[in-house]
């Protein structure tokens, strides 16, 4: 492993014509680069490129323009065979006319590797995903997250330097899905293996991965850390995509090295105290973009940085309670943690209700008009 | 009576079941009785069953024969074996041929886009819209002496002045083979196709990607999962090929005697009823022995069903 990143996409298209008979870039010149020992995620809703992206790396598809290297070596139209990848299918993609030692087995017996060889690599495989013992089961008689076991020790014993995993986790339900995400998360910790996982699910995405990349229409909105992801959104759709954000349009007002003032004219007010994000300028129509559980809600009267409005719907989940308010026509999300019990009905505020809502300005983010 | 009815579980399932419980008791099961009962009898010398317990047929199917040379009383006469015996290698090499044709055929058209697979799939099916007969006769028109074919080929040879004697195709069991392969190749295609088109693209996708080229994927993969569609092609051609007259007599003429031309002459020409239901139940047995130990191997195909 000399390579500097373990697989790099070079601003990379992939047009496909569409059944209509036009031509659409899925993947629109994408650049990423994926480093070693990493587990990347691409995430974003059906048709964004994330799975198209990593066909590419795999070698189902190749691309119309630009060029997928794996490990420093450029891929041009090698086959799938001829990379040291392999693929996790979201079907899983069990041969079921095999057993589960025959399924794990196939990809080495491809390698010419021997008899004694193979059975001890697939002991080891199936060690390390918790299947040993079921060897001889046909992948029927398996439940569904054992499948998933499967699939994973398939791709797994052929040692890739990379593993490509394709929204593997979505057939399961949700409690399996997340004991399955922390131990994909360890497996990949424990093997040191690049993992590049496609999702749609964002709470998947943030669990597992060191990097993310958030992808729209074929290109890329963001990549870094989860937390950076979250909580410095680069744009308004990436804000809007992970988690939840109230939206109010400004304009900005002046811009310093530390903070930006922003112009609220629904609310006819200032804001100062903002964060300053790279690329913005001065006067500039911009979006703020304020979190839900950023906000604080009271029937008190705070401090100077708080909003008058009034509470027009109160939804109840369990976890948290969304707070719907009416703050000078603009409505404001709020999420209030269930700290304590809710059993009694006064704990709600009522509809019609007069609230506060303070926010801590330097959580409020200026973001570039879309 | 009625409450009762509602009350009865069982009653309610013999009830359902019955219209089809009488017909096939109807048509299948006093069918088969009547078959048994006029084997076992005796032919009067106008053709009439003379009804008996006798196995005098059963044992004339097995070469005990009466027509001797002089001297002798009986011996023995394998005419009767050697059509068993070649109905079932004609059944047998029929069927291997149309596996051989039709899985090629039908892995094409699988794999073709699916806009164009019901296009092939019709062009399949056309010529079962036109009687089964005819289709044999059209055969004849290719075949014989101075058929389609012939003329096609003393044409070409006549282009290099080459010397030409028509080929003597018809009335062979090589016409009789060509007959039956070309009667039955779509129902081995459509099953086959059925079991093919059910198998995932992401299954040649995680072959490729764990190291199969395109031969090993089809030997390793494709072929085993499409091996129901095979069984139940089987099934649908072996048992018919078995029994068919038509084509052997169209085609084969008196060279080519099969047991269904057996079974059919002693019905129509000998006027021989018990040797022709011996003939009968032992055609039906043999199939149920061969189809029997074939599924017990392979299993029934679940395709047939499809089909």
């Amino acid at each position: 492993m000399t390579a500097e990143f373990a697989v790099e996409l070079r601003d990379v298209v992939k047009k496909f014509i569409t059944p209509e008979g036009n031509s659409l870039n899925a993947v629109d010149h994408v650049t990423m680069q994926i480093k070693n020992g990493e587990f990347f995620s691409m995430l974003g809703s059906s048709g964004c490129g994330k799975t198209t992206s990593l066909r590419m790396i795999a070698g189902f598809e190749w691309p119309t323009e630009g060029e997928v290297y794996i490990e420093g070596k450029a891929m041009g139209h090698l086959p799938p065979f001829q990379r040291k990848v392999n693929t996790v299918f979201q079907s899983y993609a069990l041969f079921q006319h095999l057993t589960v030692f025959q399924n794990i087995a196939f990809g080495l017996e491809m390698e010419g590797a021997d008899k004694s060889e193979i059975e001890k690599r697939v002991k080891h495989v199936l060690e390390m995903v918790q299947l040993t013992g079921m060897e001889r089961r046909k992948p029927k008689q398996l439940s569904g997250g054992q499948q998933q076991r499967v699939a994973v020790a398939r791709a797994l014993v052929k040692v890739p330097d990379v593993l490509l995993l394709d929204e593997p986790l979505g057939a399961l339900d949700l409690k399996l899905r997340k004991e399955m995400q922390l131990e994909l998360k360890a497996l990949q910790q424990q093997l040191g293996i690049t993992f590049v996982y496609v999702t749609h699910d964002q709470e998947e995405a943030m669990t597992m991965s060191d990097r993310i990349a958030v992808m729209s229409k074929g290109k890329v909105q963001q990549m870094g850390h989860p937390v950076e992801i979250y909580e410095r959104p680069a744009n308004k759709f990436v804000a809007d995509f992970i988690g939840e954000s109230n939206f109010l349009d400004g304009k900005i007002k002046s811009l310093s090295k530390e903070e930006a003032v922003v112009f609220i004219p629904a609310w006819n007010t200032e804001i100062t105290g903002l964060p300053v994000s790279p690329g913005l300028v001065n006067g500039e129509e911009v979006t703020v973009s304020i979190r839900p559980e950023k906000v604080l809600i009271s029937d008190q009267t705070l401090n100077q940085n708080s909003f008058k409005g009034k509470v027009t719907n109160t939804v109840y989940i369990g976890t948290d309670t969304h707070v719907y308010t009416d703050v000078m026509g603009k409505r404001v999300k709020v999420l209030e943690q269930n700290r304590i019990s809710r059993l009694d009905p006064g704990s709600f505020y009522t509809i019609g209700q007069d609230v506060n809502l303070v926010m801590m300005f330097e959580n409020v983010l200026v973001l570039k008009k879309e | 009576m009625l409450k009762r009815l509602r009350e009865n579980k069982s009653a309610q399932g013999t009830l359902l079941a019955s219209p089809t419980l009488l017909w096939m008791i109807g048509l299948l099961i006093i069918p088969l009785i009547l078959t048994l009962i006029v084997s076992f009898g005796k032919r009067s010398p106008d053709g009439d069953v003379i009804y008996s317990f006798s196995l005098d047929n059963y044992i004339r199917l097995f070469g005990y024969s009466t027509d001797c040379d002089a001297g002798q009383t009986s011996c023995f006469d394998p005419l009767y074996l050697q059509i068993l015996w070649r109905s079932l290698t004609l059944a047998f090499n029929s069927t291997v041929w149309v596996i051989l044709l039709a899985y090629p055929l039908a892995y094409f058209i699988a794999r073709a886009h699916p806009k164009r697979r019901n296009t092939f799939l019709f062009m399949v099916l056309i010529p079962l819209w036109t009687n089964f007969v005819i289709r044999v006769y059209a055969w004849m028109m290719l075949l014989r002496t101075q058929g389609v074919i012939n003329l096609i080929l003393g044409w070409i040879a006549g282009l290099f002045n080459l010397p030409f004697t028509p080929l003597e195709m018809l009335y062979t069991p090589g016409a009789v083979l060509v007959g039956m392969v070309y009667e039955f190749l779509p129902f081995m295609i459509l099953p086959i196709y059925t079991s093919l088109e059910k198998i995932d693209n992401s299954l040649y996708e995680a072959a490729a990607d764990l190291g199969a080229n395109g031969i090993k994927t089809f030997l390793r993969v494709t072929l085993p999962l499409s091996m129901p569609g095979v069984v139940a092609g089987t099934i649908l051609v072996f048992i018919p090929v078995m029994g068919t007259f038509i084509v052997s007599d169209i085609l084969g003429g008196r060279q080519v005697i099969l047991v269904g031309n057996l079974i059919q002459r002693q019905f129509l020409d000998a006027r021989d009823p018990t040797f022709g239901s011996a003939a009968s139940l032992i055609l039906m047995v043999m199939t149920l022995i061969v189809t029997y130990f074939y599924t017990r191997k392979f299993g029934f195909g679940e395709e047939i069903v499809v089909a």
